[in-house]
């Protein structure tokens, strides 16, 4: 049967059909959908994790017990499991393992634009790299089999785009994989020293074997047309090749690494010039160059963002064929949504006039205009030790007009050990968990604290205040994310106290299935003087027409925050739902 | 040669049901077919892109510069941010409704209400107030497929073809506003 799927909906079918039975993942833009898909398969358990090295030490156990495992993660993720999966890379496996790792080139919801191929080859982890969804389902089989084969953990490669394109996909069975007998094996599974003195020549073996038998596997091949001009390519690049030049000659690889020497330099021997066109880093570049083969690559294409046809077109032929976009038009930003607890709560620290260090989320667009709050945002849970950081450096009266923000799913993933640290080494900070139940940025997905997990079965629901207390914060408040009064009077004290306080400001997400809202705000333009005062909340479902304020009746989720700022009665919220 | 067809819009406004909508029919013609989204950051509230290519056979993707036969824009607005990738000459469907970004909420800028005149000779730009047919049809929220009913004029596709998509990807319970909806769209 053929079926049109996301490319992350083939990963997660490869995986299906080739007999997986443990998948663990902490979800991440362009990653999210391969645990959600591979969930709904009742003959693999599927769980979210709180972080990604959890989720890769859960597939480690699974494989080493000898049933074929996955994880799944976004490119950062990968420096969040590199600890496990670089000794994972000496250890090897039992049953296969795969990690499946999204690159984001283009950062379309990233915090950086890192190349995944390259931490693999610090790792020595073969990399497999697919093209479009068809390939994206056979890679992800023909990698379970190469990490049995090889004993080594693999790493898919994806990238935003693939990931996020469907293709048609041809639909086999699954394939129940006899599970390979778990035998203790202390030379291989504990990794001391001595034993991994061992492993890593094993590890060097087994590039070397890889590379010079993989050349001619079908994960690699050579498209000879014109022979006069030619590209190594990869990924979704390849179809931009096809595209912009189907004349010329391709070496496609499906291996990255190790690469395939042999095939390259047969490559290079058949065709005269040859283009090296890869996104992001220039890691085939590199290496054919260090064969001392002469290719064309990163001088005249970039190592930002997302290729394309028109790109290479360009880059190549000189053509560009098109219209220049219209300029001067304004442009349109994702923002906080109406009903967002964060902006209510954003608002407050406005008023207040607080520094905040911000963390990854939603609530990252605190930083932009209208919002402007959030000065800092590093990555994943790093908000609670920056704000830590800040202090130790500069002394706890220097902070009393700061604060950290950290949504409930980033808290969970690697706030709770920076909250041990600022416990245990005395700071006198103002941490503010923004609990709005769910994991919302990538598309509301459970965590350890919403009482579900991925099969959507009850699960065990952390309490952030039991969890703080047991911490050892003594000072623990959850406040309505809408009680703005509240926070503001919570907030003043919390930082001025001489002990660290957490503050929990607890309200849905505004998307969250299954909110009821039962208010909307009515504008009154007899009462609105049209100051604009209210627009400054930055909400999107409110405008000014004719120099009045508007609301969109459709986008309004009745939260008042806008009826908070004007001081005429002109924008009055009403139940509408009894 | 493949077909090419772009759609646009705000974040939330549900472009990826209607390129999901366009990717059914092109499995249903047996063409090879590729979709692209974007999901994440972009689609709170922000500008959003789907591509749409079938044909024989489908190389990339995505939908570039100069190469859209359709572009299908759910707002004013980004019908203009994105009439590059239109071919000379291609369908420019326009939902003409205005959706003010932060930007023009905020006073950093200002909306360029006249922002489609300057197209008019260069493609085929087919307006439609759809938000407002769609209320009439019975929910504003369906004003996409009415969209897509518009759309449809301009591509060889049958009606059963379309109506038969459309029930098998919209939400069964929305099945018979959405095809009333596109069949108001197609003028039907």
């Amino acid at each position: 049967m053929k079926k049109l799927l996301l490319g992350n909906e083939a990963i997660a079918r490869g995986a299906y059909e080739a007999g997986v039975k443990v998948s663990a993942a902490y979800p991440g833009t362009p990653s999210t959908e391969i645990s959600e898909t591979i969930a709904k398969y009742p003959e693999v358990y599927a769980e979210w994790a709180p972080n990604e090295k959890v989720a890769a030490e859960v597939a480690i156990g699974a494989s080493i017990s000898g049933v074929r495992s996955m994880c799944c993660m976004k490119h950062v993720g990968l420096n969040v499991a590199a600890d496990p999966l670089f000794t994972c890379s000496y250890t090897g496996v039992g049953g296969g393992l795969v990690a499946v790792v999204a690159d984001d080139p283009g950062l379309y919801s990233s915090q950086n634009e890192q190349d995944t191929r390259l931490i693999a080859r610090a790792a020595m982890i073969p990399v497999i790299e697919p093209s479009d969804s068809a390939e994206a389902k056979s890679f992800m089989k023909r990698a379970f089999e190469l990490s049995e084969k090889y004993d080594t953990p693999i790493i898919l490669r994806t990238t935003t785009r693939l990931s996020h394109s469907q293709g048609v996909v041809e639909l086999c069975d699954r394939k129940e994989v006899e599970d390979k007998p778990y035998e203790k094996r202390v030379d291989k599974y504990v990794m001391m020293p001595g034993m991994a003195k061992k492993r890593h020549l094993y590890v060097e073996d087994r590039l070397n074997r890889m590379a010079a038998e993989m050349a001619l596997d079908p994960l690699n091949r050579i498209e000879y047309a014109d022979k006069s001009v030619g590209f190594i390519t990869s990924g979704i690049a390849y179809q931009y090749v096809k595209e912009a030049m189907p004349e010329a000659s391709v070496l496609k690889l499906g291996l990255l690494n190790p690469l395939p020497d042999s095939l390259i330099r047969e490559f290079a021997s058949n065709v005269e010039k040859i283009y090296v066109f890869e996104e992001l880093e220039p890691l085939i570049e590199e290496h054919v160059r260090a064969m001392g083969i002469k290719v064309i690559g990163k001088e005249i294409f970039t190592r930002q963002g997302e290729y394309s046809a028109n790109m290479l077109r360009k880059a190549v032929l000189g053509k560009q064929e098109y219209e220049a976009p219209m300029a001067g038009l304004p442009a349109r930003p994702p923002v906080l949504c109406p009903g967002c607890p964060h902006r209510s709560v954003f608002s407050v620290m406005k008023k207040l006039k607080l520094h905040v260090i911000g963390d990854i989320g939603c609530y990252t667009l605190g930083a932009v205009p209208p919002v402007s709050v959030i000065e800092t945002t590093i990555c994943m849970g790093s908000s609670i030790s920056t704000l830590h950081g800040v202090e130790k450096a500069k002394g706890k009266d220097y902070i009393k007009n700061w604060v950290c923000v950290i949504g409930d799913s980033t808290f969970l993933h690697t706030g709770v050990n920076s909250l041990i640290n600022s416990v245990y080494n005395k700071s006198t900070g103002t941490v503010v968990i923004l609990d709005n139940r769910t994991t919302g940025m990538t598309g509301h997905q459970e965590h350890a604290a919403t009482g579900k997990n991925l099969k959507g079965e009850e699960a065990h629901a952390i309490d952030f205040t039991e969890l703080c207390h047991a911490i050892g914060v003594n000072r623990v408040t959850t406040v309505d994310a809408f009680d703005r009064d509240r926070l503001a009077e919570v907030l003043k004290e919390e930082t001025q106290a001489d002990e660290l306080s957490v503050v929990i400001c607890r309200a849905p997400c505004a998307l969250l299935k299954g909110n009821v809202f039962k208010y909307k705000v009515f504008a009154d333009a007899e009462k609105c003087i049209g100051c604009g005062a209210c627009i400054t909340c930055g909400c999107p479902a409110l405008s000014k027409e004719n120099k009045k304020a508007k609301i969109n009746p459709e986008m309004c989720n009745g939260c008042g925050l806008c009826a908070s700022y004007c001081k005429f009665g002109a924008l009055e919220k009403r139940e509408v739902i009894k | 040669m493949s077909t090419n067809i772009m759609i646009v819009g705000v974040g939330g406004q549900g472009t990826l049901l209607t390129s999901r909508i366009l990717g059914g029919i092109a499995i249903e013609k047996g063409y090879d077919v590729k979709l692209s989204e974007v999901h994440g950051m972009a689609q709170r509230g922000g500008s959003v892109v789907t591509f749409v290519r079938y044909g024989d056979c489908v190389r990339e993707p995505i939908v570039e510069e100069g190469q859209a036969d359709v572009l299908i824009a759910f707002e004013r607005l980004e019908a203009a941010r994105y009439h590059h990738f239109l071919k000379p000459g291609g369908v420019m469907i326009v939902n003409d409704v205005v959706i003010e970004p932060i930007t023009v909420i905020s006073g950093a800028a200002a909306y360029p209400t006249d922002v489609l005149d300057s197209l008019s000779g260069k493609y085929n730009i087919v307006k439609v107030d759809a938000n407002k047919i769609a209320a009439e049809v019975g929910n504003q929220r369906v004003f996409n497929t009415v969209v897509l009913g518009v759309a449809a004029r301009h591509m060889d596709v049958e009606k059963e073809v379309w109506l038969k998509v459309i029930e098998n990807t919209v939400p069964p319970k929305t099945v018979e506003l959405n095809k009333k909806a596109f069949l108001t769209g197609l003028g039907e």
